[in-house]
């Protein structure tokens, strides 16, 4: 298997800043908005944006919660393994506010239904926008398309796209990696 | 996660350890759904699940119940009394028909020791074992075990009690399978007539003094003596019983230090347990009811996700 860097840690770094002035010129009052991220993997993104919102750009605190996925998942018994749960954090009112998930990487767009079908449980709110960092174009199964985008990349079915944050490892990037 | 080694939940005594932690992994997250404001998932949308009590049950039948529906399954309710095995139908005979209604998982309980092993040698379908006589309940155990574990922490080396009834309980049973291979000590306590022979080789202590095995546990189960199962006088009186081995608020206050109290319910209160020490803080009889919930929510998920998926 091959892997090359897709995003450096440099333009990781730029994109998330771009992303949260996305934000703030689409919500002028963001204490009516919630921001969303998906486990296992969306919550790191999650973290680094209201990190750079709450103190880069100074909104205060950021209202945002995590939420776990994995039990409204339609691919359930059609893999080798269990899925593994993860644990939700959803101390957050959804109700009438504006929700914005976030997650890393946009596949097949299942995950996200999965995410709209598990955020009917916690209310109903004014209205839910996508945000990730890589979008893989061509790839969706569902009609889903994200509204804020890190980056577009387009790869091969079989490839995958892999998001290294630096809470985890050493640095940030972004691989592909070939079969 | 690894799937389960089994494809029935026939006893604990067929399960590896790995698969007790996954089960419990997976019921803390169940806990948390079942904590949602709406507290379903729709997991299992496509399973239907046929509950078969041919013996009485309220709470492990209206648990599994809830927690089939809180995962989204179809469920079908069977109760002997009202059916066709009083007019002579065989246990296969009567499971195959249900099963020909496209059954996916059957949770049974039964009077017999083994017919939830008999069963799934028998018929195409996943079993769970909801207790079979006075052989397993292995879902009581789990949930048991995991309420310990929420209020001591690790398992491996305490030392846990159960006191009562052993010769009848399943729950006893189950409960010491599970609690040796997480690592505890585990000490039985009871009346020498209500101790089976040979319990020994399983690994445990056994004790009559009530008082010792208290001062001695950081955790007692304190067993319903099960009337309906005896033939014969096991000791004299309710009263002598409750006395010598009784869990009052008197003797719980004299052994000066805290320990955790189960009953696995329904509780005869005023003889195994007073209504004081039931309703105790030390009690977690409440939580471990909450927990049967997502135990078998956990138990149902993880054998359901080894199901094939018909292929069209």
């Amino acid at each position: 298997m091959s892997s090359k860097i897709l995003l450096s840690s440099k333009k990781i770094d730029i994109i998330l800043n771009r992303l949260a002035c996305q934000l703030i010129e689409k919500y002028p009052d963001f204490n009516q908005v919630v921001l969303v991220g998906l486990q296992p993997r969306g919550i790191f993104l999650l973290d680094r944006l209201v990190t750079l919102l709450e103190n880069d750009y100074a909104l205060g605190k950021v209202i945002s919660g995590k939420l776990d996925i994995t039990f409204f998942r339609d691919d359930f018994r059609r893999f080798d393994k269990t899925l593994s749960a993860s644990s939700s954090q959803m101390e957050v009112v959804i109700e009438g506010k504006s929700v914005v998930i976030i997650d890393d990487v946009l596949f097949t767009g299942r995950s996200i239904r999965a995410a709209l079908t598990s955020l009917d449980n916690y209310g109903r709110p004014l209205d839910i926008q996508l945000l990730v960092l890589i979008d893989r174009r061509f790839s969706r199964h569902l009609p889903i398309q994200p509204d804020f985008i890190g980056a577009q990349v387009d790869a091969l079915e079989g490839d995958k796209v892999r998001v290294q944050w630096k809470d985890q490892k050493q640095n940030d990037a972004v691989f592909i990696e070939k079969k | 996660m690894k799937k389960l080694s089994v494809n029935h939940l026939l006893g604990i005594k067929y399960l590896k350890e790995q698969d007790i932690h996954s089960i419990f992994e997976t019921a803390i997250h169940f806990k948390e759904v079942i904590n949602r404001p709406i507290k379903k998932v729709p997991s299992l949308r496509d399973i239907t699940i046929a509950n078969l009590f041919f013996e009485n049950s309220t709470r492990t039948k209206l648990s599994f119940e809830l927690a089939e529906k809180r995962l989204s399954a179809d469920v079908i309710n069977f109760s002997a009394s009202k059916s066709s095995v009083s007019k002579g139908e065989t246990l296969i005979d009567t499971v195959n028909n249900i099963l020909a209604m496209k059954v996916d998982v059957v949770v049974m309980r039964h009077p017999n020791p083994g017919a939830a092993l008999f069963l799934s040698q028998n018929v195409d379908a996943c079993i769970i074992n909801a207790g079979d006589g006075t052989h397993e309940h292995p879902s009581q155990a789990l949930l048991d075990i995991f309420s310990i574990k929420e209020e001591l922490g690790d398992i491996n080396g305490k030392r846990i009690a159960i006191v009562g009834d052993i010769l009848h309980s399943r729950v006893a049973l189950s409960n010491i399978f599970a609690l040796k291979m997480l690592g505890a000590e585990v000490r039985l306590c009871g009346p020498k007539s209500l101790i089976p022979k040979h319990i020994h080789s399983l690994g445990v202590t056994v004790s009559t003094d009530l008082m010792k095995t208290l001062k001695w546990c950081d955790a007692v189960n304190m067993l319903r003596v099960q009337n309906e199962r005896m033939d014969l006088n096991y000791f004299p009186s309710n009263r002598e019983y409750s006395q010598l081995y009784g869990l009052n608020l008197k003797k719980l206050e004299s052994i000066k230090k805290e320990i955790v109290i189960l009953h696995p319910g329904p509780i005869n209160r005023g003889v195994e347990i007073t209504s004081d020490v039931a309703d105790s803080k030390n009690s977690i009889i409440l939580d471990q009811v909450e927990n049967g919930l997502a135990i078998r929510m956990a138990i149902i998920y993880l054998l359901v996700a080894k199901l094939n998926i018909p292929q069209v």
